[in-house]
């Protein structure tokens, strides 16, 4: 049995790495998100049985994408033939001459560059870019989204259908937005990718304080964009910051709780992520440098992260550093979430005081459900000994953490409060 | 090519009655938006409406028509004016409604035709 579940899952991986392409070359050529959809799965299931080793079957293709794409291809046509019969003949006369070549002439004429803008359209509710992302682009199943969202398999079903139904009814284009629209819209994307990322590393919910399928498919997809757009620094950007988050991913919960960056082992770090990225982000700087343009946010927190990465212990820190990367990423996002994590920075810069008046200072009504601003505020003022005011920052920052590993974190360092008053 | 409708909607939540210079700036801005919209071949159709209480709603759903005084629905919002465009796409559509909700200072709502 072994040999033939090492078989099912190859065929899933190629499966999985082909899908975005397939499903984006039919539906530029058929101009329909559900044919190129079902088309990919059945071609699914006839590689299963077509792939088998032989003399079962006729071994795995040499180019695998393409034959996947051939044979949803002719699917496609024989649905369409159907369905036109009684159907438009228009359609029909357009799907049978495929006048647009195979071969990708440029990047931005790659059909998944395509996709991603309309999966990310800004007409679709955020919800749905991601859950159509994650379908279309990643080949993840309906029931696999779901889980990772922990919603009902029927609820992800019906977002999903109901995205489809607006990109036809709506006539949202397929294709890569206009260059005056160019930044705005790749902005959407990125944020997409950075969601997908941050609900893996983070997760809001549920038992598990991460979920790797997520973060594991944000970075494929990073890099699938990286390599659509070599020339988009922010895309470097969020690349270089996924690939510098993610390497500390093996330090940073232990026996289930988190373990915050200034005490994680960091010989537990993943080297090969930290040297990938930070080869980006001197890529970044060294682009920014020549062409005179600011670097945007991704490049901007990738490089805090490039010097979170960089120091061998966490006292080595290099803090002026951070502060002056959030200086200005202040400039470019003034939002209370940056100056809160530069606030963070402050602290060890300028002590704990200073910290907290510039982090007393954001308070109101975007912080007050926000579980970081109470937990940078609760240890601030344990670090100022004012224990009563830390406790019930504590009990304010448990009220909202969603994630697991954080509440048990936080618990602890309240608990461990409470005995040293 | 597909149509869509990009309608202005009026709320009892707007800020009160406009001043007459907010009100010709806005005229004046709304017929510059309409020439360009002609000149670029989009326009099909437009126009602004009187105020909600000229309108009269007809039901003839049952066995005789009744016709009462007053919109279809007291709500809180109401169509104002709308503009029927013929463009490619969505991301047409949406240009011209940015365009023309800062010429109008109103919300723009923008939806697609059923196809014929």
């Amino acid at each position: 049995m072994s040999v033939r579940d090492s078989f099912e899952e190859r065929v899933e991986a190629v499966f999985r790495d082909e899908f975005g392409r397939v499903v984006a070359s039919l539906a530029r050529r058929f101009g329909d998100l559900d044919v190129a959809e079902d088309a990919a799965a059945e071609a699914l299931v006839v590689a299963l049985e077509k792939w088998r080793p032989p003399p079962e079957g006729e071994g795995i293709p040499p180019n695998p994408g393409g034959w996947l794409t051939t044979t949803a291809g002719n699917r496609a046509i024989d649905r369409i033939r159907r369905e036109s019969r009684r159907d438009d003949k228009h359609r029909e006369a357009a799907m049978i001459v495929d006048d647009e070549p195979h071969e990708p002439t440029g990047p931005v004429e790659d059909d998944r560059l395509r996709l991603i803008f309309t999966c990310c359209h800004p007409a679709l509710a955020p919800e749905a870019r991601v859950a159509l992302t994650l379908r279309l682009l990643g080949g993840l199943t309906v029931a696999e989204i779901a889980t990772a969202f922990l919603v009902p398999e029927t609820t992800m079903a019906q977002r999903i259908t109901r995205a489809k139904r607006k990109i036809a009814g709506a006539h949202i284009p397929y294709r890569v937005p206009e260059v005056a629209d160019l930044p705005a819209r790749l902005g959407g994307v990125l944020a997409v990718l950075f969601l997908v990322f941050n609900e893996g590393y983070w997760a809001t919910s549920g038992e598990a304080p991460a979920r790797r399928e997520l973060t594991l498919e944000a970075i494929r997809l990073a890099r699938v964009l990286r390599g659509l757009l070599p020339d988009e620094p922010e895309v470097a950007g969020l690349l270089a910051l996924l690939l510098l988050t993610d390497a500390r991913r093996a330090a940073r919960f232990a026996g289930g709780e988190l373990v915050p960056l200034g005490e994680q082992d960091r010989a537990g770090w993943d080297r090969d992520e930290i040297d990938e990225g930070h080869r980006l982000v001197r890529e970044c700087l060294a682009r920014a440098r020549s062409t005179g343009v600011a670097p945007g946010r991704y490049q901007l927190l990738a490089a805090v992260n490039a010097v979170h990465t960089d120091a061998a212990d966490a006292r080595d820190t290099d803090w002026a550093q951070v502060a002056a990367l959030y200086d200005q990423l202040v400039a470019v996002d003034p939002s209370p979430v940056v100056r809160l994590n530069r606030a963070v920075a402050l602290a060890e810069l300028d002590g704990p005081a200073v910290a907290l008046a510039e982090v007393d200072r954001l308070a109101g009504p975007a912080m007050a459900g926000y579980h970081a601003w109470h937990a940078t505020r609760a240890d601030l003022l344990r670090r100022l000994g004012r224990t009563e005011q830390a406790r019930a920052a504590y009990d304010a920052a448990i009220g909202c953490a969603g994630n697991p590993g954080e509440r048990a974190w936080l618990l602890r360092r309240r608990d461990t409060l409470v005995k040293g008053s | 090519m597909p149509e869509y409708m990009l309608s202005v909607h009026h709320s009892a939540d707007d800020p009160e009655e406009w001043t007459a210079e907010e009100m010709q700036l806005a005229f004046e801005q709304v017929d510059a938006f309409n020439a360009r919209l002609k000149e670029s071949g989009s326009w099909v159709f437009a126009g602004g409406l009187m105020p909600r209480e000229t309108a009269t709603t007809v039901d003839a759903t049952g066995e005789a028509p009744v016709v009462t005084d007053g919109p279809f629905a007291e709500s809180k919002e109401w169509l104002g004016g709308f503009w029927v465009i013929d463009v490619p796409d969505l991301d047409a559509a949406l240009r011209w409604a940015t365009e023309g909700s800062a010429a109008c200072a109103g919300k723009v709502e923008v939806r697609p035709f059923q196809a014929e």
